[in-house]
């Protein structure tokens, strides 16, 4: 493939900045060669929740980071296609047709769904559009949970995937680099395959004339229909779009978990991981939120386990091992999250591609110069 | 004031048949106050009218009306022969009603040249879709982005077409504004102070813009400004408003002159006429 190919599969949105660049190869070779390099099975399920949320979160930041629109509906769009996936397979049997089926009317009904919701709150301000759908959420688990009949109640729905992609099933009678190429192999780099897809159709999508409309829509909406674009109808396709990407991210889950249930795909939980994935990468970058999924759930994935070993490293401190007692992991990644958001406000792909020495968006200093500024007050203050 | 009402319908209905815009009884209520009221006038092409009125008298509510911000409460917008009252802002933008703003509305998080290429595209069917197109490069249509930027060379900015909007100065940003404006082609330009908060070394610059789209183009312009030398300058027609009532529509200088117009502007009748002009 030509210099040019590339420029064009990445719809010509560089990176921007050589590290950033580095990065997002770096994420893309390690989730490639993640099976065969990745022995536990909670590395490689890190990896796989990382595409997910790369393409769940960067289908959220459609609507935060380029349409100025704050929706907490988006979790019912991923419960969807985990719960389109679980139910077909579940009641028509495990079936590549029973699948397709599922994962169509998964995609139908949150094209349905998200037209219905952006047709009677789209025109409401941002605010009541924000609280009509932090209702429909909490009405989603409701329900998730009451019609124990199709969705298996609290207990969610385990089920069998087509024969393929069952981890009994044998691919390859030998083994490939030293890894035996099952079903579950295949299932992984099916997923990869769809959030690499999907992370490019997002970025075509914000780099098309349409993208561009909905940045000026969320810069000013009212500049926007003076211009002749009717602002209603953007907001309400670019919901749909954002709609059927978090869908497919719920038939991802499915897929690798053969599992729906409410806690995996509509707790509120995975609503604020999101908006902390899309605030750590970068509010308005695709590339955010694969630099920010990462990020995010490496650190999720693997805090506790860097607690356990630097609380028994200080044992013999009083007061410093219980502070760093695995069990406050939350109370760390909560920190973490505090400080990503003062020092890097753009996000780590906002710093990345910040040419240096430059103020940002809002006139603020970079985070360098912060550090500089903070050391030389600490010296006066001695 | 009755007297000078009907003047200014007459003037008004003279033409009505070949008018290009054309507001029939149109006004506008806020609780009990009648912010606009019932101005019945219309606008032909190739002239340049200025629309004043001391602050407050709802010259910008009307044009408000005009372009569709606000919902009228009675009367009718029409464009050309078409009823455009029921459309939406964006459907009036699209028939040819152009609007720039009082205060500087444009996209700040963009550059120059994509709130330019922008307005192009919004206005352009065919393969631009008005900006339904989710699947092209924006990067990739390079008629839009040379027309955009023969848009910025002719309003002499350029040199900052790759600048973020946020990044110019106060003058610029209004340059920009009359620069979209152009980039839309409309039937109808309309200019809601175009001037207000630029340095004097700024002024002629915006205005001979306006000067020239007057003279080049045989398009409606209808410019609301509280320069008098302004207007006195630029107007080939002026209609003046007071309390949302149209009082007086007629040539620059007999306008100026009429005594509803002092009294209404200066609160004065006959002596304070010098200070007006």
């Amino acid at each position: 493939m030509t210099t040019l190919d590339w420029a064009r599969l990445i719809s010509k949105d560089r990176p921007g900045s050589r590290v950033l660049a580095i990065l997002l190869i770096a994420i893309v070779a390690g989730l490639l060669f993640a099976p065969f390099a990745l022995t536990g099975a909670k590395a490689i399920s890190i990896c796989v929740k990382i595409m997910i949320f790369a393409v769940l979160a960067a289908s959220f930041d459609l609507l935060l980071g380029y349409t100025g629109i704050v929706s907490f509906a988006h979790t019912v769009f991923f419960g969807i296609g985990a719960y389109g996936v679980g139910i077909a397979l579940t009641r028509l049997g495990a079936s590549w047709t029973s699948l397709a089926a599922g994962i169509l009317t998964a995609i139908l009904l949150s094209i349905l769904l998200a037209l219905v919701i952006g047709l009677f709150s789209l025109r409401v301000r941002a605010i009541f559009f924000s609280m009509i759908t932090l209702a429909l959420s909490a009405a989603a688990q409701t329900l998730a949970t009451q019609l124990s009949g199709l969705t298996g109640g609290e207990d969610g729905l385990v089920f069998r995937l087509p024969p393929g992609l069952m981890p009994n099933a044998r691919l390859l009678d030998s083994k490939l680099l030293g890894l035996t190429i099952d079903g579950k192999v295949l299932c992984y780099y099916l997923i990869l395959a769809m959030s690499v897809t999907f992370v490019l159709a997002m970025l075509r999508i914000v780099n098309s004339p349409f993208g561009r409309v909905l940045l000026a829509i969320r810069d000013n909406e009212f500049r926007a229909e003076a211009i002749g674009y009717p602002v209603f109808v953007f907001r309400t396709l670019s919901n749909v779009a954002a709609a059927v990407f978090a869908c497919t991210s719920g038939v991802m889950l499915s897929l690798w978990l053969r599992y729906a249930g409410p806690d995996a795909s509509l707790s509120f939980e995975i609503m604020l991981d999101i908006l902390m994935i899309v605030i750590i990468g970068g509010v308005g970058t695709i590339y955010g939120s694969v630099v920010g999924a990462t990020a995010f759930l490496i650190a999720q994935g693997y805090l506790q386990d860097l607690l356990k070993a630097s609380s028994a490293a200080s044992h013999i401190l009083p007061g410093i091992d219980q502070v760093l007692s695995p069990d406050r992991w939350m109370l760390w990644l909560g920190l973490l999250f505090i400080l990503a958001v003062y020092y890097f406000p753009a996000g780590l792909v906002g710093v990345l591609r910040r040419p240096a020495g430059k103020l940002n968006a809002k006139g603020g200093r970079p985070a360098k110069d912060r550090f500089i500024m903070i050391y030389r007050w600490m010296g006066r203050a001695r | 004031m009755p007297a000078s009402r009907s003047e200014s319908v007459s003037y008004s209905n003279a033409n009505a048949s070949q008018a290009i815009l054309r507001t029939v009884d149109l006004g506008v209520s806020f609780g009990g106050h009648q912010a606009v009221n019932a101005v019945s006038t219309s606008f032909h092409g190739g002239a340049l009218t200025a629309i004043v009125g001391p602050n407050g008298a709802g010259k910008t509510t009307y044009f408000n009306l005009i372009s569709g911000q606000i919902a009228a409460s009675q009367g009718e917008v029409w464009l050309s022969s078409e009823n455009v009252t029921a459309l939406s802002v964006s459907q009036r933008a699209r028939k040819g009603l152009g609007r720039a703003f009082q205060l500087t509305n444009l996209f700040p998080r963009l550059s120059v040249l994509e709130n330019i290429r922008l307005v192009a595209q919004s206005m352009q069917s065919g393969r631009h879709h008005h900006g339904f197109d989710f699947w092209r490069i924006w990067s990739d249509a390079a008629d839009l982005i040379e027309h955009a930027t023969d848009i910025l060379r002719s309003v002499s900015m350029a040199a900052q077409l790759g600048d973020p909007v946020a990044t110019l100065s106060h003058g610029d940003q209004r340059k920009l504004e009359v620069a979209m404006l152009i980039a839309m082609n409309p039937t109808v330009y309309m200019f809601d102070e175009p001037t207000a908060g630029m340095s004097a070394d700024e002024v002629p610059v915006v205005l001979d813009l306006i000067r020239d789209l007057k003279t080049h183009s045989h398009k409606t312009i209808l410019l609301v400004e509280h320069k008098m030398d302004v207007v006195r300058d630029l107007a080939d027609r002026i209609v003046v408003l007071h309390n949302g009532q149209l009082v007086a529509d007629g040539e620059p200088a007999e306008v100026i002159n009429s005594d509803i117009v002092q009294e209404a502007y200066l609160g004065t009748r006959g002596g304070a006429r010098r200070g007006l002009m």
